[in-house]
């Protein structure tokens, strides 16, 4: 457990994360105060990625557990391993006559308990507090909303057929929203609240470099320059963070120095994910979007 | 140093919770303590470091985040880094007089078109007709409605039964559907012995679609802009999941505002949220920043969108095109609803509109209350 809060931010650096110091002082109070850490934004501003920086900074496992529609207790918490089950049942029959309390004892042990990633979270048996990831809980539906709701109060589950399975220590719990929908009050209001910005050409610049350090200084800032300059523009999709790097990633495969008009159009497809947005900057606006992103880049250098 | 600082702080910190409470943030005393003892963790000489704890531990909506952060301003005096720390400026709790910030921008704008917007108090002495009278008003042009006829068929609307069609969720509930519940199914066997007797089933869950309503408030829809608040208020009250939008030459939101129990405060709330009531149209314009603002966010889990308008498009064509086949690709069904069908040699001729409909599932009259009951019939069944 980091002591401080730069000690959190050099933590998280040494994992090639840049972390300003608004959102590691969330983070250092959420880990303080043993609360779950809510972090809203656009696509690709880095919420999964904090996750997982958190938890290798914090030498644990990452538990991740993707939200979708309908998601229910048997993917999110735990499942009886049926077939296995069925199995044992056909054996002990097999063996002679069962008993019917000991059938249920012997199929309802932890050997058919499948885990699943909110079990695993609070399980007693781990060694360290885990990094529980619920990711892009805006997908899920209102059902596992309530559910959750209940685990992150007591961090505490019930399984019938064995009995309360409760955490030693809790495992920091982040939760990332991309606002497709309004997650309820209810659940904010457990949680430290973190909104997470598109960041500015000189922070987005630095996590380039970090995450892509084989890219010479200039196309690092150019595309830099060119992803803050589409995101001004009207477009359905505005590239996010995560774009800039598999942009600058791109370019860098293809052996580019630097990015030209033939560079960019080889490579829009990495940043642009919609046919209209595509349409709109190729071709015309190619050349004024480079020469005002290059205008930015020197001022900003 | 103070005697005792910590209750000082305290205080201090219980005056600007209050303040957050009536900007209307949702800040409770159990939170207040939470930033106390998070204040332990941090050195409090830091103002950011205090303004970012207090801001993570006592906002949870995005919307919050402005207010409290000019609340957070005032309260504690300017981030002047030499006057430092969470120090407390000497004024105290600012905010009593002033407006709520979210909306304090457009208030001034907003005095000078009241007369403008279809406030409902003036109407207030007006007969209204008894509930059977409006059989006859059925098939009546609304453009053609009196004041009272208009209170008659608010009322009709209001009692219009909302029932929108069902769609098949990704959640499985117990039920005959095609699924084995396995796990019922082998809790039975042991209580049989091993033998499945019967196997139970797993179904999907239906809900009612969401709908997205995208009403056209410009000046050719003028006469119908009042009716057209109360039908989304009418929708929003009978269904859970009612987005819905106003636009003319801007888009307004004012899903929040439809929430309120009373009609005449959400009327009353619609119009001030919306700048430009009768303005100029540029469908395919508010369309697109629907797509970029809310689109994302709306249009999930197979919604009908409603989109009310005359068609009388000041932008480009291709633009309403490009934007209409986007909304109905986004959506599970697209009906157009103009109040112009119907009325007498009425073709939908203007380029923007033959370029939209054949992105459109359904383009239907809404001139009479006749047409909004086919429309409440149409919803029930395109589940």
């Amino acid at each position: 457990m980091p002591a401080s809060i730069p000690e959190l931010q050099q933590r998280l650096a040494e994992q090639r994360y840049v972390c300003d110091r608004g959102l590691a002082v969330s983070l250092f109070i959420a880990l303080k105060l043993g609360r779950p850490l809510f972090l809203e934004g656009e696509a690709g501003v880095g919420k999964t990625a904090l996750a997982a920086a958190t938890a290798a900074a914090l030498g644990t496992d990452l538990i991740r557990l993707q939200c979708y529609e309908g998601l229910d207790i048997s993917h999110a918490v735990y499942e009886w391993d049926y077939p296995r089950q069925l199995l044992e049942l056909r054996l002990l029959e097999a063996g002679g006559a069962i008993d019917r309390a000991a059938a249920h004892e012997a199929l309802y042990s932890e050997r058919f308990l499948l885990k699943r990633p909110l079990l695993q979270a609070i399980d007693p048996a781990r060694a360290r507090p885990a990094v529980l990831l619920i990711d892009e809980i805006d997908r899920a539906d209102e059902e596992f909303e309530g559910y959750l709701l209940e685990l992150l109060a007591e961090f505490q589950v019930t399984i019938p057929e064995i009995g309360t399975v409760r955490a030693l220590e809790r495992p920091l719990v982040i939760l990332t929203s991309n606002r497709t929908r309004e997650v309820h009050d209810a659940l904010k209001r457990r949680c430290l609240y973190q909104w997470l910005e598109y960041p500015s050409f000189e922070k987005e610049l630095a996590i380039v470099r970090v995450r892509v350090p084989e890219a010479s200084a200039q196309l690092a800032a150019q595309v830099t320059a060119l992803s803050q300059e589409l995101r001004a523009q009207d477009l359905y999709k505005v590239p996010g963070v995560s774009e800039t790097i598999d942009w600058v990633s791109a370019l860098v495969a293809l052996g580019h120095e630097r990015v030209d008009e033939q560079g960019m159009g080889e490579t829009l497809g990495v940043v642009l994910k919609a046919r209209e947005d595509v349409d709109a900057i190729r071709g015309v606006r190619v050349s004024e979007l480079l020469a005002r992103a290059a205008s930015r880049a020197t001022g900003g250098a | 140093m103070n005697a005792r600082p910590g209750d000082a702080l305290l205080a201090r910190l219980l005056g600007f919770g209050r303040t957050l409470r009536r900007l209307g943030l949702d800040v409770h005393t159990g939170r207040m303590l939470d930033v106390v003892e998070a204040l332990s963790c941090v050195d409090i000489a830091r103002r950011d470091d205090v303004f970012h704890l207090c801001r993570a531990l006592l906002v949870h909506r995005h919307e919050d985040l402005d207010a409290f952060d000019r609340a957070f301003e005032a309260f504690w005096g300017p981030s002047n880094p030499a006057a430092g720390a969470a120090a407390p400026a000497g004024g105290g709790e600012v905010t009593s007089g002033e407006p709520r910030p979210a909306r304090a921008d457009p208030m001034g704008l907003l005095e000078t078109q009241t007369d403008v917007t279809p406030a409902a108090d003036d109407e207030e002495s007006l007969d209204v007709p008894a509930w059977s009278d409006t059989d006859a008003l059925a098939t009546k042009d609304f453009a053609e409605f009196s004041a009272s006829e208009l209170a008659a068929a608010r009322d009709a609307i209001e009692r219009l039964e909302w029932q929108p069609g069902v769609r098949r969720t990704r959640r499985w509930v117990p039920g005959r559907g095609s699924r084995l519940d396995l796990r019922r199914a082998l809790a039975r066997s042991v209580r049989t012995g091993g033998d499945m007797v019967r196997l139970p089933r797993r179904a999907r869950r239906l809900r009612p679609r969401p709908i997205v309503l995208l009403c056209d408030v410009s000046g050719s829809m003028e006469v119908y802009a009042r009716l057209l608040v109360h039908f989304a208020y009418a929708l929003s009250r009978r269904h859970r999941r009612v987005e819905a939008f106003l636009f003319s030459t801007r888009l307004t939101r004012i899903t929040r505002q439809l929430r309120a129990p009373r009609i005449d405060d959400a009327v009353d709330a619609v119009a001030h949220a919306v700048p430009d009531w009768s303005g100029g149209t540029r469908i395919g314009a508010a369309l697109q920043e629907f797509h970029r603002r809310w689109g994302r966010r709306v249009l999930t889990r197979g919604p009908v969108a409603l989109l009310v308008s005359d068609g009388w498009d000041r932008g480009e064509p291709e633009l309403l095109a490009t934007a209409v086949a986007r909304l109905q690709r986004s959506c599970h069904r697209l009906i157009w609803l103009n109040p112009l069908i119907g009325t007498q040699d009425y073709q939908p001729l203007t380029r923007g509109l033959v370029a939209a409909l054949p992105h459109v599932d359904d383009f239907l009259p809404a001139r009479s209350l006749r047409d909004i009951a086919d429309l409440a019939a149409l919803l029930a069944r395109v589940g």
